[in-house]
């Protein structure tokens, strides 16, 4: 179409201007482009820079190895074993079944892991390496890397676990680890990042648990580049964390392993063994006992069944979980509340007719037809219980029990082991607080033959006998060195009690294995100037009725296991220089001088000769028998016993 | 306006076209494609596959078509306006029942050798359909409503087809550069205040039928704009682009992070990097100086179109190189607003710089219509 020239002229014009119009638009939109380019870019550019960082770097943890455990003399006893285990990576594997068809001719699979295994890889990113075998042996890994080409997106690799090469020996003591669980983590408020590892593995019982914030070192950190789908892209940063430290203990583990063969020919007993002059724990034996690697590599449920249902309960460490009534062995005790307060001595004479009677009723003593005259040297080496019904009846209660504590006894030692317990030693407050009802008098004298309401374990009968043998307030002491740092001896000084009496306790003591009428005589040892000063004590687990007694008591022989009387024996050798004690359990063993002595006097001459003793160490008459006891312990062959390592 | 009023003897003829040609603009076409390259050479980890090399292929290829347009006179194109109109009506007709269907919409027809999107065509096809009304219209009617309503269903038959795909962004932009077209061939600006205001209302109408049963848009679109609003409300799902894209163009600062070295684009936090978010890995390698150096080589784009417009007394070239040039704004000014998230998320690339082969072949036709205004524009006095 034709337009005429002035009409042409006008909307040239006109399309000029409204062009230049709309430019003018654009260019004030360019503009405001740039100013938010300029908010962005420059103003705001420190907070978008650090959220790309939050996009791209991620912190990995490494975890530290933890610290090794050892024996007072350097034997390991807790270790990191180089772990050898297969990861597999999915989206390099591609045919997932055929891989592991391959892979399972080369190397045993567990079926069960490898289905759960199996079931992660397919839920996690294809790019997440899954363990789907561990455990293995160097052969096994050594075959999977040789064929390697056959095998993509397998690749072995080694990590670190923990191993116990002493297994049973120290399960009680040393505990085991474990992976950390849900409840672990709601029970302990611990901020360490360690503890967000999944299957990162703490401490659950004993010396690990309990030492766990020294054992497990401090965590090194991996700052690594991620893509969005959290492919790691490269490291950027690697700092490596400090390791846990190093324990020392005070055990030795030659006589742990004694101690531990020695309970095991009974069926249920425990014993401490300690150092009269420094409380060192050299020995701390709970048998039956467990493997504590089964419960890192984590324990089958049969296995577990097996021992939650053991009637010996493997899993106590009754070395210090486990009270009894003290018996007999609290004798010693009484003897020094009365003499302390001067209401015995060592001439007066008490005579035993079988029994005492106070009030209505009768108080037995163990030997029916009674020991006659009696004075405090007689009292403790036959162990008359009349004796010591009529001193605990002069001192009574609160002075017994005030001289149980200056003993140790009645108190939680705070030592690194599970559920130690606090035994009991009953004053009149406590009945009235805890039963509602007054003490009574034949109250004081069940407690004057350790029987009735007190109870101790093994650990504080251990502890009281340091006392006794050394006359100072020992403390004791399980850790050795942290980090090869010693930690302080626990002395509190003297007992403060008169030499004199202490002399006469001790001779009590000294007689009750040597002088022929002593309860312990038996188990003497032969050896001169390393003879052993000790107290048997048997504890009874029932009440003996009226009725019972009319009948006939039945022998403790012939009662049901779980109804039969505790064997005690406390002692410590040599007499003349103390220098080590040691109290026995036997659970349900029968009497103290039968079944529990001959263990203490044992475990005393390994102690005292640092091995095995030489049959020349006990009395003529009984070596064959000795001979035949001795060849039964299934102690670890020396080629066995592991030497000193270097940390890995 | 026949040719014969065009001085036919003082416009250049044979290979002589080529040195009438606007060459600031070739060149910076060049350069801003350049750009581009670089980006995806970056994106694609210093590597010149999957996305630099076919895009130089492309740019190449549409290079080519450019300056054949450009030596065609530009009354043929006029003549050719109403066909091409049509044209696009029929494909646009053919993406509706036989399109292949692709990120949710259907908008590309398969020709076997590329993929054709009809709505890109749409976009250059009414700018030419609108210059050529208007360089026919008289000048005394041009304001009169039937007037109006004609290139207003013009405008509205091809939108409408684009929008059923269903591409809002696309529509939109379509009519945004129709209604320019109107504004520059002298419309009365009352018409103009009317749908801005019937715009706002629509807006409001949209906003307020959420939910209800008469709701007018898609409910992913409705999520767009939540997202647009509020990126934080959903980081890692719809606001996850904008979010993204945002620490992207931040984290660049003055310089940006050096070139190959944007860590958002290279561990592929970016969403669409080497298409519609490819701004904000030029933004993080190459910071803000990067930036506003692109968005300048766009503006002096727009300035020798400009020039060359208002120097042109024929009324079809004028409008159609403003036309064009208007078209090339929308498609930067929208992605960039949409990646500093001044807008809405709405699927327009970057242009030139974007990969993807419609939209430069598209839009470098559309710059060969503009060189062949510019080389057959009258010369010579009136």
């Amino acid at each position: 179409m034709r337009h005429s020239p002035a009409d042409n002229a006008k909307s040239a014009r006109r399309i000029s201007r409204r062009a230049l119009l709309l430019a003018g638009g654009q260019a004030a939109f360019m503009g405001v482009l740039v100013l938010r380019m300029r908010y962005m870019q420059v103003e705001q550019a420190d907070k978008y820079r650090m959220l790309a960082e939050e996009n791209r770097i991620n912190i990995r943890l490494i975890a530290p190895a933890r610290g090794l455990i050892f024996d007072r003399n350097g034997v390991v006893l807790a270790e990191n074993e180089q772990n050898y285990r297969i990861v597999m990576v999915r989206e390099d594997a591609g045919d997932i079944e055929a891989t592991i068809a391959r892979l399972s001719q080369l190397v045993e699979l567990d079926p069960e892991a490898l289905n759960r295994a199996i079931k992660e890889m397919n839920k996690r990113s294809p790019f997440v390496p899954v363990t789907i075998a561990d455990r293995l042996r160097w052969e096994d890994l050594a075959r999977v890397a040789v064929n390697a080409p056959a095998l993509p997106g397998v690749t072995p690799e080694v990590g670190l676990s923990r191993r116990y090469p002493l297994a049973e020996d120290f399960a009680h003591i040393v505990g085991y680890v474990g992976p950390v669980s849900d409840y672990d983590l709601s029970k302990i408020d611990d901020p360490d990042p360690l503890l967000q590892i999944p299957k990162f593995q703490i401490g659950k019982l004993g010396v690990e648990k309990r030492m766990e914030s020294r054992l497990r070192g401090r965590a090194g950190t991996r700052r690594i580049e991620v893509n969005s789908a959290g492919r790691v892209m490269r490291e950027l940063e690697r700092i490596e964390g400090i390791p846990g430290d190093d324990i020392q203990l005070t055990v030795d583990a030659g006589l742990q392993n004694f101690v531990q063969a020695r309970l095991a020919l009974t069926e249920s007993a425990s014993a401490v063994v300690m150092d009269t002059q420094t409380g060192d724990i050299l020995a701390s034996g709970s048998s039956p006992s467990f493997d504590p690697n089964k419960f890192v590599r984590g324990i089958s449920v049969a296995d577990y069944r097996e021992l939650m249902d053991n009637k010996f309960r493997p899993m106590s460490n009754k070395a210090v979980q486990g009270t009894y009534p003290p018996g007999s062995t609290y004798k010693m005790v009484v003897a020094l509340a009365a003499l302390e307060e001067g209401l015995a001595d060592e001439r007066e004479t008490i005579t035993c007719k079988g029994f005492i009677t106070v009030g209505k009723r009768r108080f037995h003593c163990w030997k029916r037809s009674g020991h006659g005259v009696t004075d405090m040297n007689k009292g403790i080496a036959e162990s008359c219980d009349v004796y010591f019904y009529e001193i605990a009846r002069r001192v009574g209660i609160d002075k017994i029990s005030e001289m149980a504590r200056r003993f140790g006894l009645g108190m939680r030692h705070d030592l690194p082991m599970s559920g130690i317990a606090a035994g009991l030693v009953p004053t009149k407050q406590w009945k009235r607080d805890k039963h509602g009802a007054e003490w009574l008098i034949g109250d004081t004298l069940n407690a004057g033959i350790g029987q009735g309401y007190v109870l101790a374990s093994p650990l504080q009968l251990a502890v009281m006998t340091s006392r006794l043998a050394s006359g100072r307030e020992i403390w004791p002491r399980l850790i050795k060195t942290i980090n090869g740092v010693e930690t302080p001896i626990r002395d509190g000084g003297p007992m403060g009690i008169d030499p004199e009496n202490m002399r006469l306790v001790l001779r009590g003591m000294f007689n009750v294995s040597n002088s022929r009428k002593g309860t312990a005589y038996s188990s003497r040892i032969a050896e001169a100037g390393m003879e052993l000063a000790g107290k048997t004590g048997t504890s009874q687990v029932r009440n003996i009725t009226m009725a019972e007694r009319a009948r006939g008591v039945l022998k403790d022989e012939d009662l049901p296991w779980e109804r039969r009387d505790h064997a005690l024996f406390v002692a410590y050798a040599p007499f003349e220089k103390p220098r080590y004690a040691v109290s026995v359990v036997v659970e349900h063993g029968g009497g103290g001088s039968k079944a529990a002595a001959p263990v203490a006097r044992d475990i005393l001459l390994y102690a005292l000769y640092g091995g095995v003793p030489p049959l020349s160490a006990y009395p003529a008459s009984q070596r064959k028998r000795i001979g035949d006891v001795l060849s039964q312990l299934k102690l670890r062959v020396p080629e066995e016993r592991p030497v000193r390592r270097v940390r890995i | 306006m026949s040719y014969l009023e065009y001085r036919v003897q003082t416009v250049p003829t044979g290979w002589r076209k080529i040195l009438h040609m606007n060459w600031p603009v070739v060149v910076l076409l060049v350069a801003v494609a350049g750009y581009g390259f670089l980006m995806l050479y970056s994106i694609a980890g210093g590597s010149l596959q999957p996305w630099a090399e076919p895009q130089m292929i492309r740019f190449g290829a549409g290079m080519v078509i450019m300056f054949a347009i450009a030596m065609v006179p530009i009354w043929f194109w006029r003549n050719m306006a109403g066909l091409a109109y049509a044209g696009t009506l029929f494909l646009l007709l053919l993406v509706e029942f036989f399109g292949v269907a692709g990120m949710g919409a259907q908008r590309w027809i398969d020709l076997g050798f590329m993929r054709l999107q009809p709505s890109e065509l749409a976009k250059i096809t009414l700018v030419m359909i609108l210059a050529a009304y208007y360089d026919w219209l008289d000048e005394d009617r041009i304001s009169r409503p039937l007037w109006v309503l004609i290139p207003l269903a013009i405008i509205l038959l091809p939108s409408f087809l684009v929008l059923r795909q269903p591409d809002l962004g696309t529509a939109i932009l379509m009519m945004t550069g129709g209604g320019i077209m109107m504004f520059l061939a002298g419309v009365h600006w009352l018409y103009f205040a009317v749908v801005l205001a019937a715009g706002a209302g629509l807006v409001y109408a949209v906003l307020a039928s959420r939910g209800t049963s008469w709701q007018l848009l898609n409910d992913y679109q409705y999520r767009r704009i939540d997202t647009f609003l509020d990126p934080s409300n959903d980081p890692l799902g719809a606001g996850y682009n904008i979010t993204q894209a945002k620490i992207a163009l931040g984290s660049g600062g003055w310089t940006g992070r050096g070139f190959m070295q944007g860590t958002q684009s290279r561990l592929n936090f970016l969403p669409e990097k080497q298409t519609d978010f490819i701004f904000t890995t030029l933004a993080e390698e190459f910071g803000f100086v990067g930036s506003v150096s692109l968005l300048a080589l766009y503006a002096l784009i727009l300035f020798f179109l400009v020039i060359s417009a208002l120097n042109n007394r024929d009324r079809f070239g004028a409008l159609t190189t403003l036309g064009v040039a208007a078209t090339f704004f929308l498609y930067f000014a929208v992605n960039m607003a949409m990646v500093m998230g001044l807008a809405p998320v709405v699927g327009v690339p970057l242009p030139l710089v974007s990969y993807g082969g419609s939209a430069m072949l598209v839009l470098l036709a559309a710059f060969g219509l503009a060189q062949s205004a510019h080389v057959h524009r009258p010369r010579g006095k009136r």
